[in-house]
């Protein structure tokens, strides 16, 4: 078999795949950038888009580049506990989705019962604190309820990858079962309608636009606050995990569980911060996204699949994987929800979920452990 | 083959299996039609499914959270095929108005064909990463037919029993009829795997899920044999598909949801992960509880109790789940295995747990 690999040039079978691809990614590009059109009066064909291309529109272009950096920060803050879990533990957190969710109606509760307003909010009547504490309450308690879980079910189940996911998804239909019969307990008629949906408010300061001087565009504050707390969740993951003891005793677990608890480091206690720390996340991204869309029942498995997607892709257990993947995934969807075209009624920017799917197809197709996946 | 060399395991089992395939051949004779229509035609068509996915995780050593996706697609297919238009007729759909014979089998292809290009895809990857793959395909399949209101929109589409094929007849008005088709295809669908995993495909399928490098470096096509089985599950899948559109009527995205996901899963652990027959066992038990566990039982401690939504069924089914997971991986039919096994411990050889990976002494 050696002569084959040496046969093989660029223009062999084996590489038309990848041309193909590349052709298609190069196509996409240049659609979004020169060749779509707006067409206002009806009608249109496959060249009609909302917007039309970046160059006959820059500032829309910016506002949902902008849009899908926001969106990718919140992925990436929620997806990337996930994946830290994920990558020390080897433990697929199905419960992850359910996590976030109940640390978004704690907040939703505690701000509530801090401003004393019911149900709907006017930000103008929310302080910096009036924030900051449901969040601070939220994530301990999710803390807790995650530590709880691990301790119980999941320590002893170590290494037996499948039947953890398993123990988290029924843990997970029991959180969000509990989470309907339970909240929210403020609602504007006072009745009890099990996990519908109710909104977080920003502070004040948030709600106004930014002039950004590119494109003349306005942006919100508030998004643009999402986009730093998620930088910041980055930038503190990346010390924590790259300049702290603990976080090189995890990197060490990662790399080898057993040499690691043979040097003498309690790899448990190792276990139960990573898991934690991955709860902590799920409950802060929970905060950040809920204060910019909202909280409802049925977010759970939202969310589970935003971070398997985003760990899909970028690859099992990376950090540096789930931020590449969180800002793909975000892209993409944003991308082809706004880019697609829009001809006819129902064509075809309801298809955007398909391209999601081609998406995570075409990255594991090639590279099955994702973008920044390491070998078995 | 006769009985006399048969172990005990096999004796009482064979009884069991005979005695209740008389009860259910002659259960719309005698028994109650609430038990046949709802109960047992349900527990035929989602064994059907819960076996495909039981058939894999057995055999190709994979857990799949697809086949409920690949069930609904098969219902959306046959709707939008099938179903007519106009006066009397379905509003939702593209209602094509296809013979139902026809439509019955493009639908049946069609999903296999999903199955296979899905199997394709997820074939390099094992285990976990299998589990995660399977689950974004069946939320993408939830969200594409809620969106594209085209082929079936956020209410699905209805009326799908009225369009059954010339040979089978009226099932609204026969009801009896569906059910023995159901309990048919059941039985096929049960003496096909059994079948398969024989054949010299299912031989070396087997090996794939416990040695897959060890197979490759033979030469065995690993992927090629996991996205073939892969396949056949989706076949399978669209088999309980085609029953649950007649039986239901309507197929919409809430049917293939991931609560919907789960709860096939959780049928297949509840019955056990390692034996086929475990499928319509865990089956029966999930729909005898969905059936008798309202709204109105209440966990004591957890639910407030007269809560519309939650706080009840979920809860305990999911509290079940998590017992048997923990208690007994290889669920019912674990511990009934168990009972012929007693030098067995119970902590020991859970197929579901950590597989073939770490070499043993």
């Amino acid at each position: 078999m050696p002569d084959r690999e040496q046969v093989s040039s660029w223009l062999t079978w084996r590489k038309w795949p990848v041309l193909l691809v590349v052709a298609l990614i190069a196509f996409a590009f240049a659609y979004v950038l020169f060749i779509t059109k707006v067409q206002p009066f009806g009608g249109g064909n496959w060249r009609t888009t909302t917007f039309g291309s970046a160059v006959h529109d820059p500032s829309s272009f910016l506002k949902i580049v902008l849009d899908s950096l926001t969106f990718a920060s919140a992925l990436f803050i929620v997806a990337s506990g996930f994946a830290l879990i994920f990558g020390l533990m080897r433990t697929v957190n199905m419960a992850h989705g359910a996590f976030y969710l109940l640390a978004g109606y704690i907040a939703y509760e505690v701000q509530q019962g801090m401003t004393g307003q019911g149900f709907s909010i006017d930000s103008s009547n929310v302080n910096t604190w009036e924030w900051l504490v449901p969040l601070l309450v939220a994530a301990p308690c999710i803390m807790v309820v995650g530590l709880v879980v691990q301790q119980a079910f999941l320590r002893w189940t170590q290494g037996q990858e499948l039947r953890q996911a398993l123990i988290t998804i029924a843990v997970s239909v029991i959180v969000a079962d509990q989470i309907i019969a339970h909240f929210p307990r403020n609602t504007s008629q006072g009745q009890k309608f099990g996990g519908n949906a109710v909104d977080l408010t920003w502070p004040g300061w948030t709600d106004r636009f930014v002039n950004l001087h590119v494109g003349g565009v306005q942006y919100s504050l508030a998004r643009l606050v999402v986009l730093a707390i998620g930088v910041a969740v980055g930038l503190g993951l990346w010390v924590w995990l790259y300049r702290t003891k603990t976080g090189m005793k995890i990197r060490a677990g990662v790399d080898d569980e057993k040499m690691t608890s043979a040097l003498g480091i309690n790899i448990q206690v190792t276990f139960a911060i990573t898991f934690a720390v991955g709860c902590l996340l799920a409950a802060l991204g929970a905060v950040v996204w809920a204060s910019q869309s909202n909280i409802s029942s049925g977010q759970d498995g939202q969310w589970l699949l935003n971070s398997l997607v985003v760990v899909i892709v970028g690859g099992m257990g990376s950090i540096f994987g789930a931020a590449a993947g969180a800002l793909l995934y975000a892209f993409v969807a944003n991308f082809s929800a706004t880019y697609l075209p829009t001809t006819g009624s129902d064509c075809c920017t309801q298809y955007s979920t398909i391209v999601t799917f081609v998406l995570i197809a075409l990255v594991l197709s090639f590279r099955p452990r994702g973008l920044f996946g390491r070998g078995a | 083959m006769s009985p006399s060399t048969w172990t005990r395991q096999q004796q009482v089992e064979r009884t069991i299996a005979a005695l209740a395939l008389v009860v259910v051949i002659v259960w719309p004779t005698f028994g109650s039609a609430y038990w046949a229509h709802q109960i047992l035609i349900e527990t035929f068509l989602f064994g059907i499914a819960a076996s495909s996915l039981i058939f894999l995780s057995a055999y190709g050593g994979m857990i799949s959270l697809a086949q409920t996706a690949l069930f609904g697609i098969t219902g959306i297919i046959l709707g939008n095929l099938a179903t007519k238009g106009g006066p009397g007729g379905t509003s939702k759909g593209l209602h094509l108005g296809w013979d139902p014979t026809l439509a019955l089998v493009f639908a049946i292809v069609a999903t296999t064909i999903i199955g296979l290009i899905g199997g394709a895809v997820a074939s390099r990857s094992t285990g976990i990463y299998f589990l995660m793959i399977t689950l974004t395909y069946s939320v993408i399949a939830t969200y594409t037919l809620g969106q594209v209101t085209k082929i079936s929109g956020f209410s699905g589409i209805g009326g799908i029993n009225r369009y059954t094929p010339g040979w089978i007849g009226d099932i609204l008005a026969h009801p009896n009829r569906l059910y023995y088709i159901a309990l048919g295809t059941a039985i096929v669908v049960y003496a096909l795997i059994r079948f398969v995993v024989r054949t010299p495909f299912g031989i070396s399928l087997q090996g794939v899920r416990d040695e897959p490098v060890r197979m490759s470096s033979l030469g065995y096509a690993v992927p090629l044999h996991r996205t073939l089985a892969f396949g056949l599950a989706a076949f399978i899948a669209a088999l309980a598909g085609v029953l649950y559109a007649w039986w239901a009527g309507q197929v919409a995205p809430g049917d293939v949801d991931l609560p919907q996901t789960i709860s096939l899963l959780i049928m297949a652990v509840i019955g056990g992960l390692v034996r086929i027959e475990g499928a319509w066992v865990g089956a029966f038990a999930f729909i005898l509880m969905q059936n008798y566990i309202t709204s109105n039982t209440h966990v004591p401690l957890l639910g407030f109790g007269g809560t519309l939504f939650g706080g009840s069924f979920n809860t305990i089914i999911g509290i079940i789940f998590l017992v048997i997971v923990v208690v007994s991986p290889d669920g019912l039919m674990g511990l009934w295995g168990r009972i012929f096994e007693p030098r067995r411990r119970s902590t020991e050889g859970p197929s579901i747990a950590a597989p073939a990976a770490e070499p043993t002494k």
